[in-house]
Order: structure tokens, then C-alpha cells, then sequence
């Protein structure tokens, strides 16, 4: 790949009828550039996660995706509420979902877990009042 | 083994998608996150939730197709995304459990054990 590939989405707030539209797309371009079908695997459910994240907790943002030679990166980014307690928010079944988004099958407290899981670095900048920008990356190998 | 196979044995109703594909194994679970890392490419997901985000998680995972359990359908809005994304509904009065004994047993015969 002689230059970056970069793909770049609004995520739309409390649609949840249409989350995980960016990351199906992503997985689909991702395909058609000829990525190991594991590492796409990878960079969708973290992807998908990240999404999800944004549209319950933060009123949507921008996912980017770049794709080079040696890795996607995907970055996400809103101007939700932050998060006030990383480390605790990275523990398996640890959720703020409300009621109503539970009951649509969210809030497991798997979402940012499952970030770190699937990919190969994860990096969380938050601030309290201001929002939260997520980096990934999934190397190519 | 083929969907069609097992939607036969099980007389199952497919809601959406084609049943002709293979699939491997079974995962039944109703909250997303946990089906999003654990539901394997080419499994079947059992569950009751019937909403779009069902559909996101199946095309993202792979899944060879959904099986909603205790006769639950699916909603308007998640039948249009499975017809647009091509995955595969089927829907069983069973529940989940028994929906996964029956296919262990049909794995079992199938497999001569």
C-alpha cells in the first residue's frame, strides 16, 4: 500500500437502530483491501465497541480509521462526559448503562475491556466535562 | 453441517437470509458485548433479542446465523438490516437450552458418537 487508506465517519448520538453501521462498513473496506480476515475480526468488535460506547454515553462522535503497511489505527472521539474512573471502567462487568439501554442487550461492562482485548495497543484520553478520545491499533502481520 | 439440515431437523423458521451455509458450533447469550467477543466466525447465536444491533453483531462476528429462541421474531427495523446485510434468522418455539441440547444430540448422531 503505497499511501494511507483513511476511512472517516460521524457516529450519530441515541441511534441505536444504526450503530455498528460504521464498523460494518469498515469491515467491508477492510475486505476489499485484502486484510487477514482475523485481524478485521479484530478491528470490528473493537470498533463496534467503541461505537456503541459513544452512541450511549456521549451523544456520538468521529471514528477514523487509517490504514497503512503495518497497522489500522482507529481512533475515536467524542465530547461526551469523560470518564471518571478508567481503571475502573476497564473491569469486566463494570457499567453505567441505564435500564433502557441494558435492556436492549448493552451494558455487559465488556465494552472497553473488549477494546483492549482485540487490539494490540489501546490508549484513553479523557476529561471530565470535556469528552474522551480512544486510539487503537491492530497490527498487520 | 448445513443450516438447512439442522433448520429440518429442528423445524426451524427462517426469517431472513440463506440457510445453505455451513456452520460450526453454538453460542447462546442475550447481552451484546459478551456475544460480540465471544460468538465465533461460522457459529450459530441463540438468543432472544430480536433488535437491528442483533444483526450488527452477527455480520461483525461472522456468525453463519442467528437462531431466536422461544418464538420471538424480529423486529421491523432489525428484519430490514438482516435482508441488507444478508444474515441469516431462523426462529425456534424452543428455548435455548433446549435448542442447544437438540443440536448437541443432532452433533452427536451426525458425528456417529
Amino acid at each position: 500500500m503505497a499511501e494511507n487508506v483513511v476511512f472517516h465517519f460521524d457516529i450519530d448520538g441515541e441511534d441505536f437502530s444504526s450503530a455498528g453501521g460504521a464498523s460494518v462498513t469498515v469491515k467491508k473496506k477492510l475486505r476489499q483491501l485484502g486484510i487477514d480476515s482475523e485481524q478485521i475480526r479484530r478491528v470490528a468488535i473493537a470498533m463496534y465497541e467503541g461505537e456503541i460506547n459513544m452512541v450511549i454515553h456521549a451523544s456520538g462522535g468521529t471514528a477514523d480509521v487509517i490504514v497503512s503497511d503495518h497497522e489500522i489505527t482507529i481512533v475515536l472521539a467524542d465530547h461526551g462526559p469523560g470518564i471518571p474512573d478508567v481503571s475502573l471502567a476497564m473491569q469486566e462487568g463494570y457499567s453505567t448503562a441505564r435500564d433502557h439501554i441494558r435492556s436492549l442487550g448493552f451494558g455487559a461492562g465488556m465494552g472497553l475491556p473488549n477494546m483492549k482485548k482485540y487490539t494490540d495497543s489501546m490508549k484513553i484520553e479523557t476529561e471530565l466535562g470535556r469528552g474522551t478520545t480512544i486510539t487503537m491499533t491492530v497490527n498487520i502481520t | 453441517m448445513k443450516i438447512s439440515d439442522l433448520s429440518a431437523f429442528l423445524e426451524l423458521r427462517v426469517l431472513s437470509g440463506d440457510p445453505c451455509r455451513e456452520y460450526d458450533g453454538v453460542y447462546s447469550g442475550d447481552f451484546l458485548s459478551r456475544a460480540m467477543s465471544r460468538v465465533k466466525a461460522d457459529n450459530l447465536w441463540i438468543t432472544i433479542m430480536n433488535n437491528p444491533n442483533v444483526i450488527a453483531v452477527a455480520s461483525l462476528t461472522d456468525a453463519a446465523a442467528v437462531i431466536l429462541a422461544e418464538g420471538v421474531t424480529l423486529l421491523p427495523d432489525a428484519q430490514n438490516a438482516a435482508g441488507k446485510k444478508d444474515v441469516c434468522v431462523l426462529t425456534s418455539p424452543l428455548s435455548a437450552y433446549e435448542l442447544c441440547v437438540r443440536i448437541h444430540e443432532l452433533q452427536k448422531s451426525h458425528a456417529g458418537v
